[in-house]
C-alpha cells in the first residue's frame, strides 16, 4: 500500500499507509495526526487542511481544481506555491511516498 | 485557580474540540467526554451529503480513532445522559446514576429536532435528519422509498431533496413561508436555490401549512396541507429547525434565552461553567454584541479553542467570524458573516449563470457575503469581515474592483 509522511510543523514525521481513493486529509484523521483539522469533512469549504507539497512532488499530485485554487487563498498560514489542500489529494499509485507538511496553524 | 478537571457534556463537533485542544494545547489534568450517543465522537455535515448518499462510511465520519483518545488521556462516557448538575458540589448526575466531579464543566448539548405537533407525526415512515441514527433510519427508508414529501426548505430539507432526486425519488417541498433558506439568505439566493432545485425535479407548495399527516396501518401514506390538497408520501422528512439543549442549565439555575446565555468569553454566571456551540447564546463581535445562537461547525470548533484558551490561562474575548456552509447536488453555498437586518444586497458575478456573491448590508456596512460557487469570493470575504474591512456596495458591484487585493490587504487588527 502507498504511504504518505506528514511533517509537523516542528519536525515530527508521521508514515501512514494511505489505501488509493483515499485522500490525505482523511488518511490523517482517521489515524489522528495532528496539524490537519479538515473543519468541513473534506469538502473542500474550510482550508483547514492545508498542506505544503516537497516541491518535487507537486507533479504527482491530481491537477488543482478551481474551488481548491480559490480557497487557498483563505487558509490561516501562507499560500506558497507549493500549497495543497488535502482533501483534494485522493491517493494514486504515483503519490507513493509523498512527503507533506503542515502549516504552522489551520485556524 | 487551576483547573485540574475538566467535564464536557456533549460529543459533538465542540465537545470533541474542547477535549483535543485542552491536550494540543498541553493541559495535563483529567479531561472527561460525556456524550449520550453511543459512537465515538463523528463529524455531523456529511451525514445530509456524503454519508447519507452512501459514498462514505462511518469510518469517515469519525473524528478520531478509538486510540486517540486513549493515547490523550481523554475519558470517554458515551452513550450516557447528564440528568443533573449539582453547583454547589460541583458534579453531573449521568443517567446511570453515577456523578462525576468537576473543576471546570462545559456544556456543549447542542441542539434537537424541533417537531411540531401535528396530528400523525408518530407514524412510522416520520424521519429526521440531525444525528447518526436517525441518518441510518433515512437512508434504509430512502431506498425502498417511492415519494417523499419534506417539511420544511432550510439547508437539511434542501441537502436531503438534492439526494433523494439524485436516487430519483419524486420529492415534494412543504414550506410555510414563500422562499426557501429564508432565515439564512437574502431573497435573490433564495429564488436561485428554488429554481435549481426546480429543475432538478423538485416540487414546491410555498406559504403551505401542514394539516395533518396521514397513515394506514401505522405507517405515513400521505400528508394532508391546510388548503385540502393530499400529497401521496411513504416517506416525511421533518427539517424545520432545532431547538437549543438548555433545559440542563436551566434547571442548574443558569439563565437561558434561545440558548444557554454565556458572556463574551462563553463563560455562564457560574464561574465554572462554561457554554458552547449550538447551545450557547452569545454576543458575537458580529453581531454588534447582540446575543446570538448560531448552528454551525466552526462556531462549535471555535468556540471551543477559545474557552480552552481560557482554562489553560490565555483568556480573550470570542471574536471568530462566523462561516457556513451547504452543498446541494451541484449548488455550492458558502456564507461568511452575519447577514440578519440587511436592508440592501449587491450581486457580484454571473447570477443567470449561477456563479455570484451577493453582498448584504445595512446602510453603507456589510454585514456578510453569500457565495454560490464562487468559493475566491468566499476565501475573500472570510479575510475581509474578519478584519472589519469594508467594501462599498458600488465596489462590490463593479467586477474591475480587485476584491482579491482588498482581502490581501489585510491590516493589523
Amino acid at each position: 500500500m502507498p504511504q504518505v509522511t506528514y511533517v509537523s510543523h516542528n519536525g515530527e514525521r508521521t508514515t501512514l499507509d494511505v489505501p488509493l481513493g483515499t485522500s490525505v486529509m482523511q488518511a490523517a484523521t482517521l489515524h489522528g495526526v495532528d496539524g490537519i483539522v479538515a473543519e468541513c469533512g473534506g469538502s473542500c469549504m474550510c482550508a483547514t487542511c492545508h498542506v505544503y507539497v516537497e516541491d518535487d512532488q507537486l507533479a504527482k499530485c491530481p491537477e488543482m481544481e478551481l474551488g481548491e485554487d480559490a480557497m487557498l487563498d483563505g487558509t490561516a498560514s501562507p499560500r506558497k506555491p507549493n500549497s495543497r489542500l488535502s482533501c483534494q489529494l485522493v491517493m494514486t499509485p504515483e503519490m507513493a511516498g509523498l512527503v507533506v507538511t503542515m502549516p504552522e496553524t489551520q485556524t | 485557580m487551576a483547573v485540574a478537571r475538566v467535564v464536557i457534556v456533549g460529543a459533538g463537533h465542540g465537545g470533541f474540540q474542547i477535549a483535543a485542544s485542552l491536550r494540543q494545547n498541553g493541559f495535563d489534568g483529567a479531561v472527561v467526554l460525556i456524550g449520550d450517543e453511543p459512537h465515538l465522537p463523528y463529524q455531523r455535515p456529511p451525514l445530509s451529503k456524503d454519508y447519507l448518499d452512501g459514498k462514505i462510511g462511518f469510518d469517515l465520519l469519525q473524528m478520531r480513532p478509538e486510540a486517540f483518545f486513549a493515547d490523550q488521556r481523554i475519558e470517554l462516557v458515551m452513550g450516557v445522559g447528564v440528568t443533573a448538575i449539582d453547583r454547589s458540589a460541583k458534579s453531573v448526575s449521568l443517567s446511570d446514576g453515577k456523578r462525576v466531579p468537576y473543576d471546570h464543566l462545559v456544556l456543549a448539548t447542542g441542539a434537537r429536532n424541533r417537531v411540531p405537533p401535528l396530528p400523525g407525526i408518530e407514524l412510522d415512515g416520520v424521519c429526521y435528519l440531525r444525528d447518526l441514527a436517525e441518518t441510518d433510519a433515512l437512508k434504509e427508508r430512502l431506498g425502498s422509498c417511492r415519494s417523499a414529501v419534506i417539511i420544511g426548505a432550510g439547508f437539511i430539507g434542501l441537502e436531503f431533496a438534492a439526494i433523494a432526486r439524485g436516487k430519483g425519488v419524486p420529492v415534494h417541498i412543504v414550506e410555510l413561508v414563500d422562499r426557501v433558506m429564508a432565515r439564512v439568505v437574502c431573497p435573490d439566493t433564495s429564488a436561485h436555490f428554488g429554481r435549481e432545485h426546480q429543475k432538478t425535479g423538485v416540487e414546491f407548495s410555498f406559504g403551505a401549512r401542514i394539516e395533518r399527516i396521514g397513515g394506514e396501518g401505522g405507517k405515513v401514506s400521505h400528508v394532508t396541507l391546510g388548503d385540502g390538497r393530499t400529497l401521496p408520501a411513504d416517506l416525511v422528512l421533518i427539517s424545520i429547525g432545532v431547538v437549543a439543549n438548555e433545559s440542563l442549565a436551566a434547571a442548574a439555575g443558569l439563565a437561558v434565552e434561545n440558548g444557554i446565555s454565556v458572556d463574551e468569553q462563553l463563560l455562564t454566571a457560574d464561574p465554572h461553567i462554561s457554554a458552547i456551540g449550538d447551545c450557547a447564546s452569545f454576543p458575537s463581535r458580529h453581531s454588534q454584541r447582540n446575543p446570538v445562537r448560531l448552528e454551525a461547525v466552526q462556531n462549535a470548533a471555535d468556540h471551543a479553542r477559545c474557552v480552552v484558551n481560557r482554562l489553560v490561562g490565555k483568556p480573550h474575548a470570542y471574536e471568530a467570524l462566523p462561516w457556513f456552509w451547504s452543498e446541494q447536488g451541484a449548488l455550492r453555498l458558502q456564507i461568511a458573516g452575519l447577514t440578519t437586518g440587511f436592508q440592501q444586497v449587491v450581486l457580484r458575478g454571473d447570477y443567470e449563470k449561477g456563479e455570484y456573491s451577493a453582498f448584504c448590508y445595512a446602510g453603507d456596512k456589510l454585514l456578510g457575503i453569500e457565495s454560490i460557487n464562487r468559493p475566491a469570493d468566499h476565501a475573500f470575504a472570510r479575510r475581509l469581515l474578519a478584519a472589519s474591512r469594508g467594501v462599498s456596495p458600488a465596489e462590490a458591484a463593479d467586477l474591475s474592483f480587485d476584491l482579491r487585493a482588498a482581502a490581501m490587504a489585510r491590516p493589523a487588527s
